[in-house]
């Protein structure tokens, strides 16, 4: 069988070592010469529960997970069929187990794949020191065609500082591993080799969260608060010990509430600032959003978004934190709301976002979500970009300085503490231009008018959406949702169809005249949005001139999207 | 502003703003914000080099009639956002200001991780024992059988917050209670706490003459100056224990290590990337 990709589904006990074999799978898959991806899921137990790796392979670079699995392989049978909606299995996929695991559950003995049990703990127990993820991390290798010189590679930079005996116990293992799967080959009945490709760029292995991170230091972010949550704490636990190293610092605050306002504290003093929060926290953050936009202090927030309302599924994906993104702050407060649209966009719209805060002074939401956040991508190096904090700020000893002057831009130079003659006071109750205190109408709407402006007028240039293809079906999309949708747009292509997918980037202002230029030959549209309300569509209407045809695939969490979903529903379209 | 100004000593009145106070005529908080600005003269902090941060109330309305940098943010926050100032911008003097339901009530949580934290900053309390702006309403150092608001007209029946012995428990290292009756003493107080290292805790006894105009008697019941600092936590809890709320003076101060991150840069964006190759 030969196979773009190669997609893989490890499951065990907590202590099994599933994360480890399917980290180490992936890196040495990378080294390689692959491309991958791997996303996590555990049950809820804080510690020692349940786990499954999910990992696609592939020979270009890929971001979204496939269909079904061509392999499952559990280490143990405990609690598997938590994962079952998760594990979507084809006849000719198969299951691998352990042969002395006993009492395999329904969903293993009932399922329509092919099984094959082979002797884990067995050839586990042959090796000193051996442990059965190492067995299954060879046998997975020599399915999918990494060589045993990745894998020692990798090996050799994880175990180091386990010592000597640790790593040869691995490595045996690993090759007990190989063997066992190459004399079981007519069995397993697949060879999922692909060919590999060795490219000059660098490439990277990240997860979205350290991929934000990097795109806030990029940015020019030197000051974080933090308050963890589920799952945006991986940004602010990289963030913190990466800010340190460039000149910049993170506090751990003690609330939400408090690292929004610290943000808009360490910002008012001229240092570009940052928090990372999920839906819960967001919501708490939002009165401080407000007087970030009315006393124009740069500030940027990523939602990493799960499962809600409420406490919802914190461990799982949903695009539902949209309308409050969008629309959560009082009053007439425009801000910027972004979303990146895969792990490695992640740093590109972090650090496009910063800049955009800073330029315009004003509150900035990045919604990127768990499944970019919390996976591990191999990419190739993101290029250099040029957006860096910039500022508009006042020079000392300006005559008569007016903090909030009405430019033509509706960007006025705001002075720094430190900045001689510059003194004002930043305030949350609507000020004249001289930033004193004002309830007079024309004082309102001259500073309304103001800071809608400086949002309208700037010139987002075309990062605004990622428009790829032409058609007269357009896909519209945003945030982590793009991966399936360009995959299903790919294996259309190939079928035929063509179809033009637009991926918007930036949210808020939206931009009615690029829209409609994008739209251009248009005559058709299918919204793909990870909502239950179709918070985007309606967004999208509200915002937009959509076509007469216009069709909803919406989905809330905790289950991706595959790509066979969107295809199916175009499909269905005719 | 030219050379030979920036150059001559400033008065008090130069940290004034020529914006006048919404407060009403008599209101204590006139006489902190004199305390306020001798203190800014006394210790020579040049206007452009101090931020003075607020929340939302009567008191909280202060940076405006000051000449430094000021910010007036939401309610209850001024020590989140006076923190994240002094730790993003050591250079500067943050000095945070409020009132008692801003800082005691809505912003409870900040002031004891504000005393735990230990960042340099120096809080003045004005403690009038109402919320003014919304025109008369308890707060939490409202006394239990207090009965002139609306919103509790039998009175709270909740014992009043005691924020000195809360600054003390959750590890304040300079506490102080002034009065704005005694404003030299009260400026005296906020010297002393703005060039303490650490977290500086100053409540000052501020009157409110519209909604608790019985407060105009406070003059004849506080003492001046009548508590003796200490550095031991027994000594200014078992003075705490006794206090009937109207002696003054420092209670309590201490050396402890000042939450401050050392900015310095050691590492190039590209060798933190190089993290992520394989």
């Amino acid at each position: 069988m030969t196979s773009q990709t190669v997609s893989i589904a490890i499951t065990g006990a907590g202590g099994a070592g599933v994360m480890t074999a399917g980290q180490m799978l992936l890196d040495a898959a990378a080294k390689a010469g692959l491309y991958g991806l791997m996303t996590r899921s555990s049950g809820p137990q804080i510690r020692g529960g349940e786990a499954a790796a999910f990992i696609r392979l592939s020979s270009e670079p890929i971001d979204c997970p496939d269909d079904f699995f061509d392999v499952l392989f559990c280490f143990d049978w405990m609690n598997v069929d938590r994962f079952a909606a998760e594990l979507p299995l084809r006849p000719d996929s198969v299951i691998i187990g352990d042969v002395d695991a006993k009492n395999p559950p329904d969903m293993i003995t009932n399922s329509i794949a092919r099984q094959v049990m082979v002797p884990l703990s067995q050839t586990a127990n042959e090796v000193e020191g051996g442990r059965p993820n190492m067995i299954g991390l060879g046998i997975l290798s020599e399915i999918a065609g990494v060589p045993l010189e990745a894998l020692q590679n990798v090996l050799e930079r994880v175990l180091k500082r386990k010592g000597q005996a640790a790593l040869d116990a691995s490595i045996e293992g690993v090759k007990r591993g190989m063997q066992v799967a190459s004399d079981l080959q007519s069995e397993i009945g697949i060879d999922l080799h692909l060919a590999s490709q060795p490219s000059e760029q660098t490439r990277w292995s990240l997860t979205g969260n350290e991929s934000t991170g990097m795109g806030a230091l990029r940015g020019g972010v030197r000051f974080v608060a933090a308050y963890p949550i589920t799952p945006a704490t991986e940004v602010l636990e990289w963030l913190a010990p990466n800010l340190e190293k460039v000149g910049g610092t993170l506090v751990q605050a003690e609330d939400e509430l408090a690292s929004i306002n610290m943000i808009v504290g360490g910002s008012f003093g001229g240092v570009p600032s940052l928090t990372a929060t999920s839906g819960p926290g967001l919501a708490l953050m939002t009165e401080a959003l407000g007087l970030a936009v009315s006393a124009e202090i740069p500030v940027v927030v990523i939602d990493v978004m799960r499962g809600g309302p409420s406490t919802g599924i914190p461990t799982k994906s949903e695009q539902s934190d949209l309308n409050i993104a969008l629309h959560g702050l009082h009053g007439d407060s425009p801000h910027i709301v972004t979303a990146p649209n895969s792990i490695s966009d992640c740093l590109f719209t972090t650090q496009w976002t910063v800049h955009l805060a800073e330029s315009l002074q004003t509150a900035a939401i990045v919604l990127s979500d768990q499944s970019l956040g919390q996976s591990r991508n191999i990419i190739d190096r993101p290029a250099d970009l040029a957006f860096v904090a910039k500022r508009d700020v006042a020079e000392a000893g300006v005559e008569n300085y007016k903090r909030y002057a009405l430019t033509d831009s509706g960007i006025s130079p705001m002075a720094i503490p430190g900045t001689p003659g510059g003194e004002y006071v930043a305030d949350g109750l609507e000020t004249a231009e001289n930033a004193r205190p004002s309830s007079q109408a024309e004082d309102h709407y001259a500073q309304l008018d103001k800071r809608q402006r400086k949002l309208d007028q700037f010139d987002y240039g075309q990062h605004w959406a990622q428009i790829e293809g032409e058609g007269e079906l357009a896909v519209i999309t945003f945030g982590s949702v793009t991966a399936p949708v360009r995959e299903a747009i790919k294996r259309l292509a190939a079928e035929g169809q063509k179809i033009k997918m637009i991926s918007m980037r930036l949210l808020s202002p939206a931009l009615p005249d690029k829209f409609e230029e994008a739209m251009k030959g248009v005559s058709k549209a299918l919204v793909v949005e990870q909502t239950h309300s179709k918070q985007f569509y309606r967004y999208l209407r509200s915002e937009f001139d959509l076509p007469k045809d216009t069709n909803v695939l919406a989905k809330p969490g905790p289950l991706p999207f595959r790509p066979a979903e969107i295809v199916n529903k175009i499909k269905e379209l005719g | 502003m030219d050379q030979a100004v920036q150059q001559k000593p400033l008065t008090f009145k130069d940290y004034k703003s020529d914006y006048k106070p919404v407060w009403c005529p008599g209101c204590g908080d006139y006489s902190v914000l004199a305390s306020i600005t001798k203190a800014l003269a006394e210790l020579k902090i040049k206007r452009e080099d101090c931020a003075v941060i607020s929340g939302i109330g009567c008191s909280s309305r202060i940076p405006a009639y000051t000449s430094v940098y000021g910010f007036h943010g939401i309610h209850g926050r001024a020590l989140a956002s006076a923190t994240g100032l002094k730790v993003a911008r050591p250079d500067l003097t943050v000095v945070a200001t409020g009132g008692d339901g801003d800082g005691f009530s809505i912003g409870g949580n900040h002031f004891m991780h504000a005393c735990r934290r230990n960042v340099d900053i120096t809080y003045v309390v004005m403690d009038n024992e109402v919320y003014g702006m919304t025109k008369g309403q308890a707060s939490p150092t409202t006394a239990a059988d207090w009965e002139g608001s609306k919103l509790t007209p039998h009175g709270t029946g909740v014992s009043p917050f005691n924020p000195l012995s809360i600054a003390l428990s959750a590890g304040a290292s300079f506490i102080a209670r002034g009065f704005a009756g005694d404003p030299n003493g009260t400026a005296k107080l906020i010297c002393e706490a703005m060039q303490h290292k650490g977290f500086s805790f100053v409540q000052v006894l501020s009157p409110c003459v519209t909604f608790r105009p019985e407060q105009a008697e406070w003059k004849k019941i506080v003492r001046k100056g009548d508590i003796s600092a200490s550095a031991n936590l027994g000594e200014a809890a078992a003075f705490l224990a006794t206090d009937d709320g109207f002696s003054t003076g420092v209670l309590y101060e201490s050396q402890r290590p000042v939450y401050q991150p050392d900015l310095k840069e050691t590492k190039s964006l590209k060798e933190i990337e190089a993290s992520f190759e394989l």
